[in-house]
């Protein structure tokens, strides 16, 4: 029954979930960054960058990620010449237009969930940070982000799940990942509800663990009060 | 009314260390400072007493700029009060603060606590600032809890930490916003006894408090505020046995005969 499986080699079904694992963890550790980057910038006292956070966040999560990764292939590469340091590569180069895409994107939720966790930080956190002497970066990276991160733990598995599952946009621009290969493979073969019970069940393999992983650390680190 | 007895030193108060000159705050319609004009002299201690609403946390808030003010002039140690900034931090350092809410960084041991401004802030090497850290939280009696976060520890013990948090910093003036507000009866003490201490060694002190006890024998000039104006400062063994203003009147009977 699964015997067509074994013949799609470039990628294979591994090699495909491998590409959505890389697609994840790059676009996750780079969203998690810009999106941190841009929660301090919607706290800051300056009221530019607080309006540039503010601006990105509002414009971002609102575009469709399919225009915003689609984008990144047409208009970034192939208008604007940004080939990403593989002009002659591009298979690398769609993985790397696509987690461009990806980061900007998820950045505006990883940004929305850290900043409902800085609110659950009490005021008088950061005043007795100030009071010692702290500036406001320090304050912000000393003692409000490391506890708004411990109770935003939850929300970044949610949107780290949903990041998981948003690679499959990245086939739109080509990347041999999971969704490409289930849509040649679903033109080539009878067996479509085979098919899509196989990748779904490859999905769930992956986001799976990570909510429950994260699940439990966020009972671990939670701060008590 | 806690009494803790004590016998007071003469601290002989020398040099202008806080100045307040004409201050002005309001928050929306509510003018909440008035005019305020205090002066407390390097070694003094200075209780703050009133009713709620009065602007007597506000008033200690402003000295380190927790809030802001609209007009008139706060000067430490002969500098006026910096904007935000480098500036302002470097003055925060030098103005240790007692929060009524304890404040400790709740995901940081107690030494953690103790030892990050001296870290961050003085740049004092790692060992040494653990060296002084624990002197401090033997001096406030809670050694033996070092290693604990500040959830598991009890009011009175998180209080008292957050006294040598600030007293870490060095600082030339100890603000003190309600210090046993939010404590258990039997716990005031504990942390009236460490101000006690803190107030013998000569240590510069403005204290915010509902303790008439510790104002009693401890400071060495109280100044009662109502409706955002300082009405009276006197001696605490005259304000207390002879208060000249009807408010300060008023507002000691209704606390002090029942």
């Amino acid at each position: 029954m699964f015997d067509f499986l074994s013949d799609y080699d470039d990628p294979s079904l591994l090699g495909a979930f491998w590409m959505t694992v890389k697609l994840t963890v790059f676009s996750g550790v780079g969203s998690l960054v810009w999106g941190t980057l841009l929660a301090a910038m919607r706290v800051s006292p300056v009221p530019l960058m607080r309006g540039f956070g503010a601006a990105y966040v509002n414009i971002v999560r609102n575009i469709p990620l399919t225009v915003i990764i689609v984008f990144s292939s047409l208009g970034l590469a192939d208008i604007f010449g940004m080939t990403m340091g593989a002009p002659d590569d591009f298979d690398l180069q769609g993985f790397r237009l696509a987690i461009l895409g990806l980061v900007g994107y998820t950045a505006a939720f990883v940004c929305e969930a850290i900043r409902s966790g800085i609110n659950t930080v009490p005021l008088g956190q950061a005043e007795a940070a100030r009071a010692i002497g702290l500036n406001f970066s320090q304050t912000l990276r000393l003692i409000v982000l490391p506890q708004a991160f411990r109770s935003v733990i939850g929300p970044l598995a949610n949107v780290l799940i949903a990041l998981t599952k948003n690679t499959t946009v990245a086939a739109a621009i080509g990347v041999a990942e999971a969704a490409t290969l289930m849509k040649t493979m679903i033109e080539n073969e009878a067996q479509t509800l085979l098919i899509g019970a196989v990748f779904a069940f490859g999905f769930v393999v992956l986001t799976l663990p990570t909510g429950l992983i994260l699940g439990w650390l966020s009972k671990r680190l939670a701060v008590k009060r | 009314m806690t009494e803790v007895s004590v016998t007071k030193e003469d601290v002989v108060p020398t040099g202008e260390l806080v100045v307040l000159k004409s201050v002005n705050k309001h928050f929306g319609a509510l003018h909440v400072l008035q005019d305020i004009d205090l002066t407390i002299a390097r070694g003094e201690v200075v209780v703050v007493i009133g009713p709620s609403g009065s602007g007597k946390s506000t008033l200690c808030r402003a000295i380190n700029r927790l809030e802001t003010i609209d007009d008139g002039a706060i000067s430490i140690d002969g500098k006026p009060l910096p904007q935000e900034g480098k500036e302002l931090a470097r003055l925060r350092a030098d103005v240790g603060m007692v929060f009524q809410s304890f404040n400790l960084f709740a995901h940081k041991t107690v030494l953690e606590n103790v030892m990050l401004g001296q870290i961050k802030v003085r740049k004092i090497d790692k060992k040494k600032a653990e060296e002084n850290a624990r002197a401090l939280l033997d001096r406030v009696g809670v050694a033996t809890q070092a290693d604990k976060y500040p959830a598991q520890l009890s009011g009175g013990q998180q209080q008292r930490v957050a006294i040598a948090r600030a007293l870490a910093m060095d600082p030339k003036v100890m603000l003190f916003d309600e210090p046993t507000s939010a404590l258990d009866p039997e716990m005031i003490n504990e942390v009236l006894e460490v101000m006690q201490q803190l107030a013998r060694d000569g240590m510069t002190m403005i204290v915010v408090t509902h303790e008439m006890g510790f104002a009693r024998s401890a400071a060495n000039r109280v100044v009662f505020m109502a409706d955002g104006r300082i009405v009276e400062e006197a001696a605490p063994e005259q304000f207390f046995s002879n208060p000249r203003s009807d408010r300060a009147k008023d507002f000691l009977s209704k606390i002090l005969h029942h």
